[in-house]
């Protein structure tokens, strides 16, 4: 009885062991990973030691044994997601190209457009006062009257804005003469 | 003993700037011509003075001192002549030496004019100026000197000090570590003098301002003395940035020009003020606005100009460009510190004198259109200023460093670049005062006419990426808009003088030069515009090692790799070249000889693209020399980077739009002379 279970154990274990052979020489023949496929996503990471430095283009040693691990990683069939996620645990979040979207980093993507928009805020806000105020009578001295009566609109054809471009152009370079 | 006597000229220096600075206030207090005219003296003296310590250097960098750290550092007995040369600023010290050199020739032109007009701004120049001198004086004598020497001390170690420390002895190492290799290319040897005569030349509008501002002048006269100055600078400031895009095309061996790398934005900077100023002012010429703003525009300049040479020298941001890291970061954070909160304080001080009555009434006119080009490029600004802090926020708050990458950059400012392009077109077709939708709209159907013909086209041909047919529409509007305003301009003059096109053409552009050659610089902006979306947007890469006889194809291209030779030059630097054919559509188009050179002395190596530049496009192949290499097989890493050259050629049309816009007119002169 033992000796038969033994023997069944024994064929169990050759069954699956015979079973894994092609799965594994399927792996082995899998083609490395181009070099382009390998910058590809190195291009997506920054160098940890030589700060500014895309991952595809930095010539230290330390950079050539992370895009052969990146080739490896490749190989064994990892994600672009999980190969800079390795990356990221590693060396931390210095080697991505921009900080990722979590806690104080916010602070990156808000503040320009805030501050953005703000001044466009800020400007119209200003427009309109100064809009008012012109309506007022006018006390002050007049900078540029010639000019401003050469641009009145004045309604009807584009020739019409046209002869108003150009006795506005002569004016000027008379001014400059 | 040059040495020594190189370090006294410094000192003597220094001490003649801060008298400069004493005498002018004592003159301007004391109501006294006389100290005034001691303080201009003393100032003009600097720039004799500075020249002899950069011609002793200069000497001692040729005839190999490698007693001298920075001769050591810098210098090797195998670099040719000229390298020995521009090795003056291959280093820290040297280039604190360079930007102190223009800066007191730039003080000293300035003070050399004639100032009976405007007698009450000079002692401040000369205040603002000297000041200036002097704390990058102060820098080089305290910590970057160029001047110290090697030491040998009881304990057998080698210490770099300017007099002998207590029992050490001279040391002359046999020969120097040679010059950076990144630095031996003519894009690098010209672009650090271009970009730092940029950085100086905007000191001298400041000073202007701020001697306005002391005085309580609030007419528009500072800006007119200032105009040349301001337009000088300019021009030296964008040279500075595309000979420094050239070298990095050329040099870095990345396929690109532009890494967004924190110290080429710290260049960028100061060039996104310096523009809206010089957009600003035009308002305050024409109808007297924003004195305020432009006040502000200029304080910001001169504080990113001071800002960016902190970046670049103190070694606060590792970058590609930080060669050097020093003590130096908290001297230079002080500075600007105590220069701005001064300047901002004075412009609060003179607010309500710079209140002008503000009319405008339509959001059409030149002047609102000149406003939102100044939010535009303060909006530019704000995004690189954040971009290149906040990794030092984050360090300082998480104590995790982050990488504040090109992908921020592109997305934050391709709209604003784009909406910056597309005033370019509309506002030369507005009007100071009441432009209209109305009348702005008349103006614009003739070119968008051809404008829409282009874009319709581009897509037909096959362009679908969105962003490349807004971008190149924007192109072709202000292409056709610009060559509209040329054209109305002649059309009138031909009516009314009876003028042939071609000489009409010239009295118009030289009658109003200004105006004309502001619209060439528009044209090269578009042009270079033209290179930048070719390359962004259509770049296409590949890397791959091939044997002797196989091939890579890219772009319609084939790059056959033929053989690899390697061979020490002259100079000492071993160089491994490959050879390469390259063919299309099987037709022979040329060899390309990418390859690599090494310095044994430094132990660095240089990559040197091979590129083949047409106007469509180039072909730019690089020899991996990080990858293994052999005569057998090579890595090659091949780019093609469309419509690049226009990049360059726009550059080119610039200084000639410069040259139309800022050459003296001598009506104008003689008219200036009797006011």
């Amino acid at each position: 009885m033992k000796t038969r279970k033994i023997f069944l154990l024994t064929f169990y274990f050759f069954l699956f062991a015979a079973a894994l052979i092609p799965a594994v020489a399927v792996s082995a023949q899998q083609p490395t990973p181009s070099d382009d496929e390998v910058n590809a996503i190195a291009r997506q990471l920054y160098c940890p030691v030589c700060e500014n430095t895309p991952l595809d283009v930095c010539p230290t040693t330390a950079c050539h044994q992370w895009r052969e691990l990146i080739r490896q990683m490749l190989a064994e069939g990892k994600s672009e997601a999980e190969i800079k996620q390795y990356f990221v645990d590693y060396y931390g979040a210095r080697v991505l190209s921009e900080p990722p979207r979590t806690g104080i980093n916010w602070l990156v993507y808000v503040v320009p457009p805030v501050a953005f928009l703000a001044g466009i805020y800020l400007l119209f806000r200003a427009f309109l006062t100064w809009k008012r105020l012109a309506k007022e009578p006018i006390t002050g001295a007049d900078h540029s009257s010639a000019l401003r009566s050469g641009t009145e609109p004045a309604e009807g054809s584009g020739i019409a804005a046209d002869d108003e471009y150009i006795a506005r152009l002569e004016e000027e370079l008379k001014k400059r003469k | 003993m040059l040495a020594q006597f190189g370090f006294g000229v410094f000192v003597l220096t220094f001490l003649l700037a801060l008298f400069s600075v004493g005498a002018a206030v004592v003159g301007y207090f004391d109501k006294s011509d006389r100290w005034v005219e001691t303080a201009r003296r003393a100032m003009l003296l600097t720039f004799p003075l500075i020249s002899l310590a950069v011609l002793t250097l200069a000497y001692l960098l040729v005839t190999g001192h490698f007693e001298l750290q920075y001769v050591y550092s810098v210098t090797s007995k195998d670099m040719p002549f000229y390298l020995k040369i521009t090795a003056l600023w291959g280093g820290q010290a040297g280039s604190l030496l360079l930007w102190l050199w223009l800066m007191s020739a730039f003080a000293s032109a300035v003070t050399l004019r004639k100032w009976e007009r405007d007698r009450e701004l000079l002692p401040w120049v000369i205040v603002v100026t000297s000041v200036t001198l002097a704390f990058f004086l102060s820098l080089t004598i305290f910590y970057e000197n160029p001047f110290t020497c090697w030491w040998q001390t009881t304990g057998s170690d080698f210490v770099a000090h300017m007099f002998a420390p207590a029992g050490a002895i001279p040391v002359t190492p046999a020969d120097g570590q040679g010059l950076n290799p990144l630095l031996r290319h003519p894009g690098m040897i010209i672009h650090p003098p271009t970009l730092y005569l940029g950085f100086v030349a905007f000191v001298i509008p400041y000073a202007f301002a701020i001697a306005a501002l002391i005085t309580g002048r609030s007419d528009d006269r500072w800006i007119r003395l200032t105009h040349r100055w301001t337009l000088v600078a300019w021009l030296f400031l964008s040279l500075g940035l595309v000979l420094g895009m050239r070298w990095a095309y050329d040099v870095l061996g990345w396929g690109g020009y532009w890494a967004w790398d924190p110290v080429e934005i710290s260049a960028l900077m100061p060039w996104l003020t310096g523009t809206a100023f010089l957009h600003s002012v035009m308002i305050q010429e024409k109808r007297g606005l924003f004195k305020q703003w432009n006040m502000l525009l200029i304080i910001l300049t001169y504080a990113l100009v001071i800002f960016g040479t902190f970046l670049t020298r103190s070694g606060v941001l590792s970058s590609v460009h930080a060669f050097a890291q020093s003590a130096i970061g908290p001297m230079f954070f002080a500075f600007i510190g105590v220069t701005f909160v001064t300047s901002v304080a004075l412009l609060i001080y003179r607010w309500n004198d710079l209140r002008t009555e503000v009319e405008m009434t339509s959001l059409f006119s030149r002047e609102a259109l000149f406003l939102l080009n100044n939010l535009l490029f303060m909006g530019i600004l704000i995004v690189c200023f954040w971009g290149v802090i906040f990794p030092l926020i984050s360090e300082l708050v998480t104590g995790q460093k982050v990488t504040v990458g090109p992908p921020f950059y592109l997305r934050a400012n391709g709209p604003l670049f784009g909406a910056l392009m597309a005033l370019m077109g509309i506002a030369p077709l507005s009007a100071w005062g009441r432009s209209t939708y109305k009348t702005l709209g008349r103006a614009l159907w003739k070119p968008s006419i051809p404008t829409v013909i282009v874009t319709l086209v581009l897509a037909i041909l096959g362009v679908h990426n969105w962003i490349a047919l807004v971008g190149f529409t924007l192109v072709a509007f202000v292409i056709f808009v610009t060559l509209f305003e040329f054209w109305r301009g002649v059309r009138s003059r031909q009516k009314k003088q009876n003028e042939n096109f071609l000489i009409a053409l010239w009295q118009l552009a030289r009658h109003n030069r200004r105006r004309y050659g502001g619209y060439l610089i528009h044209l090269s902006m578009v042009v270079m515009a033209i290179g930048i979306l070719g390359i962004e947007l259509y770049q296409t890469t590949t890397q791959k090692t091939l044997a002797v006889g196989e091939d890579i194809q890219i772009a319609g291209y084939t790059i056959r790799y033929d053989s690899l030779a390697q061979f020490p030059y002259t100079d000492g630097r071993i160089v491994t070249r490959a050879a390469l054919s390259i063919f299309r559509s099987g037709k022979f188009l040329g060899n390309l000889y990418p390859r690599y050179d090494y310095y044994p002395t430094s132990r660095q190596p240089m990559t040197i693209a091979g590129v083949r530049s047409t106007l469509a496009d180039d072909l730019y192949v690089v020899l991996v020399n990080w990858e293994n290499v052999s005569a057998s097989q090579a890595p090659f890493k091949v780019y093609h980077n469309p419509l690049v050259n226009w990049l360059w050629i726009g550059s080119l049309m610039f200084i000639f739009g410069f040259l139309v816009a800022a050459w003296p007119e001598r009506d104008e002169e003689k008219r200036k002379e009797k006011i």
